[in-house]
């Protein structure tokens, strides 16, 4: 392989009847091919350094459009791979020196890979995300604003500036325990749960508090019985969104991949 | 940049919304912070996520800005 390209690796399935990647395009238009190695198959595409190398990265990283682009065709390619066989997806921008790295990868790898894809097989993950708003706050004890002390317009003001922290502070909490509660009773329901950090309201479009932002890996035989217990949940106030089903990408690690 | 036919078809019948009209959001949540994480002979690879996050905050706010 040149040194100007690179070969990008999107997900990692078992070698056996799986989709051809004929046809599909990764990311940046390029075509889509398949490494076999060891039993397994990693779907990759040969990518130009002038776009993936560290440096252009870094750059278009800051492009939205580019990050949004990229992130699509890469999921395009997981989901075509995950809808039809047991495949574990590999992170965003993954770029080797050559496509015998990734037949070494394979090869070094091939039991993790084969846990990972075991741990995922029947399964699905989900995504359940839990609003609360802010503006739902608690009532200031009227006592206690009605209480003596100094009195005149500034101290009254830093009360109510006081109290008004105070209930903040309080829906916070209360909205925190709510957030455990969904997120132990999901994950019941669920082989294994992640709660990824909130999304920026500048993201998510939303001026509601995100107090959950979970990821349930569910079997295919409880998906129902998961649904019940969000449209349960969802019964008990706040908002929950439902999203899925997602290939499994935050429950795929290998197991000494340094993930959380 | 569509799915062959029968794929469409595919996720249509499992619920699957089109990588088209899922949310960009979600999507980074799990591509950024999800995903196998290998090292080994790479050329790069995304570890930074915090950086990651830090860029587009501060492109979306430019984004809004510019409106």
């Amino acid at each position: 392989m040149t040194a100007d390209a690179g070969t990008y690796l999107y997900v990692v399935a078992r070698d056996s009847g799986a989709p051809s990647p004929e046809g599909l395009a990764g990311v940046a238009g390029t075509p889509l091919r398949a490494i076999a190695r060891s039993g397994l198959v990693a779907y990759v595409s040969t990518v130009p350094l002038a776009e993936f190398g560290e440096e252009p990265l870094q750059r278009s990283m800051e492009d939205l459009d580019w990050l949004d682009a990229t992130a699509r065709a890469h999921h395009r390619v997981v989901e075509a791979v995950a809808v039809a066989v047991p495949a574990v997806p590999v992170r965003l921008v993954t770029v080797y020196s050559g496509d015998e790295q990734v037949s070494g990868l394979l090869e070094d790898r091939h039991d993790d890979f084969c846990q990972a894809l075991d741990r995922i097989t029947g399964r699905q993950e989900w995504g359940v995300k839990v609003y609360a708003d802010p503006a739902e706050r608690v009532e200031p004890d009227a006592a206690q604003e009605g209480g003596g002390g100094a009195s005149g317009p500034g101290a009254a003001y830093l009360r109510k500036r006081q109290a008004g922290l105070r209930s903040r502070e309080e829906a916070w909490r209360r909205a925190s325990a709510r957030a455990e509660r969904v997120h132990d009773r999901l994950a019941s329901v669920a082989v294994a749960g992640r709660r990824h950090r909130a999304q920026d309201p500048q993201l998510s479009g939303r001026k509601e508090w995100m107090i959950l932002n979970g990821a349930y890996l569910v079997d295919e035989e409880r998906h129902a019985e998961f649904v019940r217990t969000v449209d349960e949940l969802r019964g008990e106030g706040g908002e929950l969104e439902l999203t899925g089903p997602w290939a499994p990408y935050s429950f795929a690690a290998l197991d000494e991949g340094g993930e959380p | 940049m569509t799915y062959p036919e029968p794929r469409g078809a595919m996720l249509a019948e499992e619920g699957r919304l089109p990588a088209e009209r899922v949310a960009l959001v979600d999507l980074l949540d799990r591509l950024l912070a999800g995903g196998v994480v290998v090292s080994g002979d790479l050329v790069l690879s995304i570890a930074d996520i915090d950086l990651v996050r830090i860029s587009i905050h501060a492109l979306i706010t430019s984004i809004r800005d510019d409106e």
